[in-house]
């Protein structure tokens, strides 16, 4: 696995080169192309209004029709019991059901507090030219994504080694976990194409900065780094990382909206002009606020395994599996203040904006530890490369 | 996990008007969320404070300290406090970059000091916080925890009467089963999804989803385990540091360490006899590119044995992440050097000095620092007896450029052997390695020391291996080959294999805990006047992001294998249902 005496192929490290500035190519053409949703969706209130209003009936097409168990062609002939369910966000689904005498339907009714928001119709407010503007968006990021995969697949290849040796690497990476996580939910069918525009926009930035700030040239490892755990441990930081910036899109969307929802509650005349505009095709803040918390939780406990990973490599390379290296103590921060937030999310007089700023202070810990640690504390996590 | 905390405004007027229901009280105990009872306590604490006198005060405190706002505050106190260690240098980690901070700092440093800034993860105030914090979740784990195990012994609790003012609801008639039948289906549906079913009156109750408050305990009774095992290493373990040149050995005892650092339980006596020779040191390093000079590969050859008879050895290869392992202890390696060999001669020409001395390395490169003591022996040519110093700048391959030689020095440009050179300035005198100060073995103390000159001038040489010099007081310097030494940390680390198990059991705790959902279904079949049968379901879940509108659609779904609706029974209009116009019961 770690041939130390493997020359570097130049030919994998400059297509991998090549490649990186090919996704950031695209992935600014994608931002614009979400831009353009965003605007030119602004500007179709009629349409939107009307797709508003409908979504608040329930009378909208259900979004998915499940057919249950049997075939289609034997419930047309049967009697069917159709049990139809409101979804989050407004949608309904149908599932049926043939039933041996006659059919009537059940509706499962959800109630009160638990009843579902109502999302905004989206970036592109129901106009089909901008709707078909954030379907091309979509399919940029796809492309920018694959291309950026592609550029960090050939620097392994290239330098026989897991490509995520040097914070160049490391930030690459990382923006390629952001963007397959926000294409596999789309993929999923989840409605999440309200991420594109800030999650192009950071790839954008962290791309750039490590292809100007960053940018080490593909080599061996140093034998500090000689180690499976590199496998395991940074690949696990780096997910995290990816992840955490699409649940921290989240929980600044969640915060703005809800400004926004309450200022509306308040005086709906005072919520107009095109940043109320904007705001009322999000979904809804309760919508975001999920988004966030799924997110944030999913990867909480692989930030946990993250941290153990690496103390155990820890005692395997320094000694003992935890000395309060300026590394070690940032991940245990931002873990503290992951923990921070799950709790006050679920503790009243917490949860709602006050947890989203949790977010934000953990999310910049996070950043804090990958790159303000890196590159300006002595400790021995120093592999940075810049 | 979040909607502890509703206010009255959001239950339905019907609710509000009455006192909270069985299925309420119900679902608050189904919540695995900690709930915040400051308001509570505002309420009940601060009128009652006044009257409760001193084991009132002693509970207020207690229920203070284990509410949640506390936790949170104390969490978030924990982060904040950790942060300084990163940013001041720690003793535990570099006793020399705490000492360059003091000299360098002579108004902070004493502040620091006071402060406890230089040891942050063990000053008090730290201590102080995750005691507290760790005392606050002992405070609210054990309770729960019994708590649950009383949920776990009793059957779930008995269905509400009415369920249509759960969260989510369903209903139907229909002509098909009974209610006996119907239930009956629903039973055995419930267990093939794996719920916990019981039987209340007209109704069935089942419950899912316990493993998210076994995670939950789970993983905070591992943050006690992982504690635990944190404190018994810091108690029982220790470590020591050893520079070992190519060819020396070191056996385990206090006297042969550079820097040994015991703990409590953990002395010079309780180290296990054993010893390692440092036969070969190897390193390579990229030889061109743009990262020239980065080490690829560090590995010590050493032979070791066990016990006390250094004659039955075994070799073994030391690298960076592979220890070696012997009888509970682990030895590192850490850094590495060179050691040029010097053989000094007296006037009379008397070898009294041959041996490799251990230089520091200043850069990437191993320019190191070196200081060569020449303690007895000398008799220089007038007769009289003195000590010898040599210091030097010892570069693996000299830099060649007088430019940069001019800026910056005698210094290295590659950290391998290719052209070895030692720039070195001799002194006669005191060494002072009498006086008791301890000195470091890199730096010579010229205080009492005299350069040798040669016309006026500082005697300095520049040697390459096999050069040599006539010292102005007869004897000889002769640079004769370069040694590589190794930096060994021999640690012990008791209880790490505990504090592995708890961590993995508080990662598997949290996934418990983060992604089951706990909820309850209740299935209520009677027979109505007309001699349909009304099917009701309800269900609740208090977690977030639980799909139990869907599970119910999909129990709802499969009940009309048994029990279908019948299509005049129901109303197709959602509103008039959620609004509360069951069928009538």
């Amino acid at each position: 696995m770690f041939l130390a005496d493997a020359a570097i192929d130049t030919r994998f490290a400059s297509i991998s080169n090549d490649l990186i500035y090919s996704a950031m190519a695209v992935f600014l053409l994608a931002f614009l192309a979400y831009a353009c949703e965003w605007t030119f969706g602004g500007r179709s209130r009629i349409a939107r209004q009307s797709a508003a209003l409908a979504g608040k009936a329930g009378s909208s097409v259900a979004d998915t029709v499940a057919e249950a168990e049997r075939t289609a062609a034997d419930a047309g002939k049967a009697p069917t019991v159709a049990v139809t369910v409101t979804r989050a966000g407004g949608g309904t689904t149908t599932l049926t059901r043939t039933v041996a005498a006659k059919a009537g339907s059940v509706d499962v009714v959800t109630r009160g507090d638990a009843a579902p928001p109502v999302d905004g119709v989206g970036a592109s407010g129901g106009d089909e030219r901008a709707d078909r503007l954030g379907r091309i968006a979509v399919s940029l990021t796809t492309l920018a994504v694959l291309l950026d995969l592609g550029a960090v697949i050939a620097r392994g290849i290239s330098a026989h080694r897991p490509p995520w040796g040097n914070l160049y690497e490391f930030t690459c990476a990382m923006t390629v976990v952001a963007g397959l996580l926000f294409v596999g939910l789309l993929a999923a069918r989840k409605n999440v194409r309200w991420m594109g525009l800030p999650l192009t926009f950071g790839a954008l930035v962290g791309l750039g900065i490590a292809v100007t700030e960053f940018y080490t040239a593909s080599e061996q490892l140093v034998p500090a780094l000689h180690s499976y755990w590199l496998w395991i441990h940074v690949s696990g930081a780096m997910i995290c990382g990816g992840a955490l910036y699409a649940g921290g899109i989240a929980a600044v969307l969640f915060f703005v909206k809800d400004v926004h929802e309450s200022r509306k509650a308040q005086d709906p005349a005072k919520a107009v002009g095109w940043w109320a505009d904007v705001m009322d095709r999000l979904p809804a803040a309760a919508t975001l606020d999920k988004w966030s918390y799924r997110i944030n939780a999913f990867v909480f406990p692989l930030w946990t395994f993250t941290i153990i990973a690496g103390a155990i490599w820890a005692e395997a390379a320094w000694g003992h599996y935890w000395e309060w290296d300026p590394t070690e103590t940032w991940a245990f921060i931002t873990w503290v203040a992951y923990a921070c937030y799950l709790h006050a999310r679920a503790t009243a007089g917490w949860k709602g904006r006050k947890a989203a700023v949790l977010v934000f202070i953990a999310f910049a810990c996070y950043l804090f530890n990958a790159y303000g640690v890196s590159i300006f504390i002595n400790g021995k996590h120093s592999y940075a490369g810049v | 996990m979040t909607t502890d905390g509703r206010t009255a405004e959001e239950r339905t007027p019907e609710e509000q008007t009455g006192e909270k229901t069985a299925d309420e009280r119900a679902a608050e105990r189904l919540s695995s969320a900690p709930v915040d009872d400051s308001e509570l306590d505002a309420g009940s604490g601060a009128g009652g404070a006044a009257g409760i006198g001193f084991v009132g005060w002693i509970r207020w405190g207690w229920r203070q300290l284990t509410s949640m706002r506390t936790a949170l505050i104390l969490l978030f106190l924990l982060s904040l406090a950790a942060v300084p260690g990163s940013l001041v240098p720690q003793v535990s980690a570099s006793p020399t970059n705490v000492a360059a901070f003091v000299t360098k700092h002579h108004t902070l440093a004493p502040i620091y000091q006071k402060l406890g800034l230089f040891h942050v993860y063990s000053s008090f105030w730290f201590s102080a916080i995750y005691i507290l914090l760790f005392v606050s979740l002992a405070g609210c784990i054990v309770p729960r925890t019994w708590q649950f195990v009383g949920v776990l012994r009793s059957a779930p609790p008995a269905a509400p009467r009415h369920l249509v003012r759960l969260p989510v609801y369903a209903t139907w008639r229909s002509r098909g089963a009974d209610s006996e039948q119907t239930l009956a289906a629903a039973e055995t549906l419930l267990r093939r999804r794996r719920f916990r079913v019981a039987r209340s009156g007209d109704a069935i109750t089942s419950e899912k989803g316990y493993l998210r408050e076994v995670g939950n305990l789970l993983f905070h009774i591992s943050l006690f385990g992982m504690l635990i095992a944190f404190a018994f290493s810091k108690l029982f373990g220790g470590m020591g540091t050893v520079v070992v040149i190519e060819g020396k050995a070191f056996s385990n005892n206090v006297s042969q360490y550079d820097d040994f650092m015991p703990s409590t339980f953990y002395t010079g006596d309780d180290l296990t006899p054993f010893g390692f020779k440092l036969d070969k040191f190897e390193a390579s390093y990229q030889a061109s590119g743009p990262q020239m000079g980065n080490p690829t590969m560090f590995q010590a050859n050493v032979s070791y044995w066990l016990g006390t008879d250094p004659t039955k050895t075994k070799n073994a290869v030391v690298q960076e992440n592979h220890p070696l392992e012997v009888d509970g202890s682990n030895v590192y390696l850490t850094a590495h050097g060179y050691a040029p060999v010097f053989q000094v001669t007296d006037a009379k020409g008397d070898v009294i000095y041959n041996g490799p001395t251990p230089c520091l390395p200043q850069d990437s490169n191993l320019s190191s620092t070196c200081a060569i003591k020449v303690n007895d022996g000398y008799v220089d040519n007038q007769g009289n007896a003195t000590q010898i110093g040599l210091s030097g700048i010892f570069t693996p391959t000299a830099a060649t450029d007088p430019a940069s030689i001019r800026t910056m020095g005698p210094h290295s440009v590659f950290p391998d052997l290719a052209d070895p050179e030692i720039y070195v300035n001799a002194y006669h005198g005191d060494l002072g390695d009498n006086s008791g100060a301890p000195q470091s073995i890199y730096e010579l103390d010229t205080k009492h020391m005299t350069q040798y000159k040669l016309d006026g001038q500082p005697l300095t040489f520049a040697l390459k291996p096999g050069q040599g010099f006539k010292l102005p007081s007869g004897g000889t310097v002769t640079f004769t080959s370069v040694q590589q030494w190794a930096n060994f940390t021999v640690a012990t680390n008791p209880g790490s294999s505990w504090a592995l198990l708890s961590s993995m059991a508080a990662v598997l705790g949290l996934i418990g805990s983060l992604f089951v959902q706990r909820r309850r279904i209740w299935v209520r079949a009677v027979t109505a006047e007309d001699g349909t049968t009304v099917v009701e379901l309800a269900g609740l879940a208090r977690s977030e992001s639980a799909r139990i509108a869907e599970e119910l659609a999909a129990l709802a779904l499969d009940l009309q294998d048994t029990a279908p609706a019948d299509e005049t029974a129901v109303t197709d209009e959602p509103d008039t249902v959620a609004a509360g116009t069951t069928p009538k019961e």
